[in-house]
């Protein structure tokens, strides 16, 4: 038998909890956070249930259909132009009074909407109650109380849609809002007109198309233009008439005459069904926040945490980190002594082991700065982080919002890139997503470590912050230039909603970490272990060098030497003897391998490329390190794993040693951490400037202004830092 | 008065909401309207953005946006 399909969208404003209850009917884990614009784009899943093929939507959160920003526009062009069966309306109940503006704007449309009076918990401690059932009664919808976080409803709230689904409910016209008369007169004189000369053509219902035209809604008029073509234009000469006239009448917009008169509609509702009890509560949320933005201590608060979530991640992720190290290791000794000497030996830990090896140590902290970030997304922090800052990024032309991105960006740039979808105005957007990639993710930090903690030991943790805090002082500088110049304009108003705090749920914290172990590890079985293939090979052949000199005679001469020399030699001498021998051929083996690295194909490509990174201190297996990076930054560490480490035992030890050794001065290390810290971003945040940014032009842009920057800022550490000769 | 005069813990009663466009349709569809009692819960430490209490929930203007939002009765 084949299933019905319905279609179910799940809408409402922003942070009422679409999502957890969306997560909760498909079973997937889509992202839930505690600030308003978590979702920017919409999700959709599967399921079935009492024989329907449900197909659940979850979209982006709005606080109207006039939408604002581009998550919004999303989210309604899904309701107007997809048309679901049903919409449920996600309302929280503990702000039932500005939820119920969007709701009263879904029934103007002709779908058939359900309301879930979501966070109930909430409600109730704060004293609310709602009666459903007049609400039920009073707008002619069904109301369903859910509380997401504890999937309490649910099942009734999809039984009720599914039933709402199949019935031929119409909304009564007289539940919807009435507006005063001289607006209705208008909308009806509107609603005949279209009726006249275009019903067929226009998609939507004629009565929201009336009043989504008299409030002046761009993309409605567009879309009329579009459909109607000749008549379109005739109709819009119509509506500048009834403007006009408002405007006359009531000195004022009419699309803010009906904003007045839908909450006064609303207030008519609230008052027939919200009770609020008198009793004083504590309201703990509000009392944290008064610690946690104060005028004095906000601040130092604020860059406590920022310090805490980096100082976690290093020292508390160094544990683990030794565990995996010593883990891998084990591994690679008893490959090296059970497998027999061949060129698959030499893949297996020279290339897998040493490149992927040496990334897969850092899981431990890139976990932990991810925990923190969630954290800050779940408590409702971010918004105040927002808060905060928004005087400072104001000053840099940006906006406060702007800053969650950034911070996002510690973690990932791709879902940060993503998350600047939340910014109204578009210049904002681009600026918020050129300055993005110069916020450290997660994927650079190996590179730091390794390097920091070669090169300044116990000064590694303020090298590193340096570097984080240098990107961040560059993407602000970048920012002013941008906005002063290719950018211009003023920044967008800054209108935000300060959600409460919420006690994060362990096990959503605990899932989240769970999903990004995979995705790491993933990461490793892909492009970071195809890379380390790539970069294997061309460094293993060619197979027949020509070296400059007969290495292994060579090494036969001086073991015949020695021998001699030890066999005429005192007992006492013997030892020490020896000793030298091995010395002396250690030596020559290292050079024989320099020289093979040198003439193989990776070895040529460096020579080619070097010239360009000489200047900024950086030999050419660095620079071959650094061409690689570019598909992953993790590759940069993998691939030094497989260049400097031609050991036989692979861990970020012997990778340090290895450096130690080659030559690198602690100043080049500094310029190539620099360099790594600003040149190009990575493949897929490439792919997600392009997508967000819906240019080429400014990927291209992206691409060549921060590598750029790069070379010439780790060129000033380089040579500035030789030059005063540190 | 103007809101953006407001100190923090004072409340007041919305009059005009002033100023041009989408952000004054925003304003007000986030319920901010004439007749609407406010709170100003508080400023920021660098005295902008300012968070006020409006229908039950909390919401962040800048100064130079609460500017534009005349008040009375302010307790
Ligand atoms: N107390 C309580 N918290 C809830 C409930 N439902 C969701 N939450 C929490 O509310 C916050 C927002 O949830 P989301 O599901 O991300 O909200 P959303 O509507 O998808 O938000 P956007 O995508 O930003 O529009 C999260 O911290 C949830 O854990 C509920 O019924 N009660
Ligand atoms: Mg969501």
């Amino acid at each position: 038998m084949i299933q019905k399909r319905l279609s179910i969208a799940l809408a409402g404003n922003p942070n009422s909890g679409k999502t957890t209850i969306f997560n909760n009917i498909t079973g997937t884990r889509q992202k839930v956070g505690n600030w308003p614009g978590v979702t920017v784009e919409k999700k959709e899943g599967n399921i079935n249930k009492s024989g329907y093929d449900l197909k659940i939507i979850d979209l982006p959160g709005t606080y109207s259909l006039t939408p604002f920003s581009i998550e919004e526009i999303v989210a309604r062009n899904f309701i107007l132009d997809e048309r679901p069966d049903v919409v449920i309306d996600i309302i929280d109940a503990s702000n039932l009074e500005r939820s119920l503006y969007l709701a009263t704007q879904l029934r103007e449309i002709d779908c058939k909407v359900l309301f879930a009076l979501n966070m109930a918990d909430v409600a109730r401690t704060r004293g609310i109650k709602i009666d459903d059932k007049k609400l039920s009664e009073l707008l002619a919808v069904p109301v369903v109380f859910t509380i997401g976080n504890k999937n309490k409803g649910i099942n009734t709230l999809l039984k009720q849609a599914i039933e709402l689904a199949e019935s031929d409910y119409v909304i009564p016209e007289k539940r919807k809002v009435k507006y005063s008369k001289d607006i209705e007169d208008s909308i009806s004189k509107i609603e005949h007109f279209i009726g006249n000369h275009a019903a067929d053509s226009i998609p939507y219902n004629i009565r929201w198309t009336a009043i989504k035209l008299l409030e002046d809604d761009k993309i409605v008029k567009e879309r009329v233009l579009e459909k109607t073509g000749k008549i379109g234009e005739d109709i819009l000469r119509e509506i500048h008439n009834q403007r006009n006239f408002l405007v006359d009448r009531f000195d004022d917009d009419p699309e803010i005459i009906m904003t007045d008169e839908r909450y006064g509609f609303i207030a008519g509702i609230i008052m027939e069904v919200l009770t609020t009890s008198t009793k004083q509560r504590v309201d703990i949320s509000r009392n944290v926040d008064l610690v946690l933005t104060n005028r004095f201590i906000g601040f130092p608060i604020f860059i406590f945490f920022i310090w805490a979530m980096f100082q976690l991640t290093f020292s508390l992720g160094a544990y683990p980190m030794d565990w995996i190290s010593s883990g891998i290791n084990l591994f690679s000794t008893l490959l090296a002594h059970v497998l027999p000497d061949n060129i698959f030996k030499d893949f297996l830990i020279n290339g897998v082991i040493a490149g992927v090896g040496s990334v897969m140590i850092f899981l431990p902290n890139i976990l932990i700065l991810f925990f923190c970030i969630a954290l800050f997304e779940d408590t409702g922090y971010m918004s105040r982080a927002a808060f905060l800052m928004d005087k400072i990024m104001h000053l840099i032309g940006l906006h406060g919002k702007s800053f969650i991105p950034m911070l996002m960006g510690f973690g990932c740039n791709v879902p940060a890139i993503m998350a600047s979808r939340t910014l109204e105005s578009e210049k904002d957007r681009t600026l918020t997503i050129l300055i993005t990639p110069f916020m450290s993710c997660s994927a650079r930090l190996p590179v730091y470590i390794i390097l920091a903690g070669a090169f300044f030991g116990a000064k590694a943790g303020t090298v590193i912050f340096g570097i984080y805090l240098l990107g961040i002082i560059l993407s602000i500088i970048t920012g002013r230039l941008f906005r002063s110049t290719l950018l211009r304009g003023d920044d967008a108003p800054f209108v935000m909603e300060l959600p409460p705090y919420r006690i994060p749920m362990i096990k959503s914290l605990l899932i989240h970490m769970w999903d990004r172990s995979k995705l790491f590890l993933k990461k490793m079985g892909g492009y970071i272990l195809a890379g380390s293939v790539v970069v294997w090979t061309l460094t293993a052949f060619p197979h027949n060098i020509s070296y400059s000199k007969n290495y292994d005679l060579e090494i036969e001469q001086v073991k015949t030497y020695f021998q001699t020399e030890i066999e005429a030699a005192q007992e006492s001498d013997k030892a020490l003897l020896a000793q030298k021998l091995d010395v002396a051929v250690a030596e020559l083996l290292t050079e024989k391998k320099a020289e093979k690295a040198e003439k193989s194909f990776m070895g040529r490509i460096g020579k080619v490329v070097a010239p360009i990174f000489s200047p900024i201190g950086i030999d050419w297996r660095g620079s071959v390190a650094l061409l690689t990076g570019f598909v992953a930054k993790e590759i940069v560490v993998s691939t030094m794993g497989i260049l400097y480490a031609a050991d036989e035992r692979e861990n970020s030890e012997a990778l340090k040693n290895a450096l130690l050794s080659s030559g690198m001065t602690p100043i080049a290390a500094l310029a190539m951490m620099v360099f790594v810290l600003l040149y190009m971003p990575c493949i897929a945040t490439l792919a997600a400037i392009r997508r967000e940014t819906a240019s080429l032009k400014w990927m291209i842009f992206s691409i060549s202004y921060s590598t750029l920057l790069a070379w010439g800022m780790a060129f000033l550490v380089y040579q500035g830092g030789t030059m005063i000769g540190v | 008065m103007l809101l953006s005069e407001m100190k923090e813990k004072q409340t007041a009663t919305v009059v005009r909401v002033g100023g041009i466009g989408a952000l004054r349709r925003r304003i007000l569809e986030m319920g901010i309207l004439k007749g609407t009692r406010i709170q100003v819960e508080k400023y920021a430490p660098l005295k902008d953005p300012v968070e006020l209490i409006v229908k039950g929930y909390h919401v962040s203007l800048r100064v130079e946006e609460a500017a534009q939002i005349t008040v009375e009765n302010v307790k």
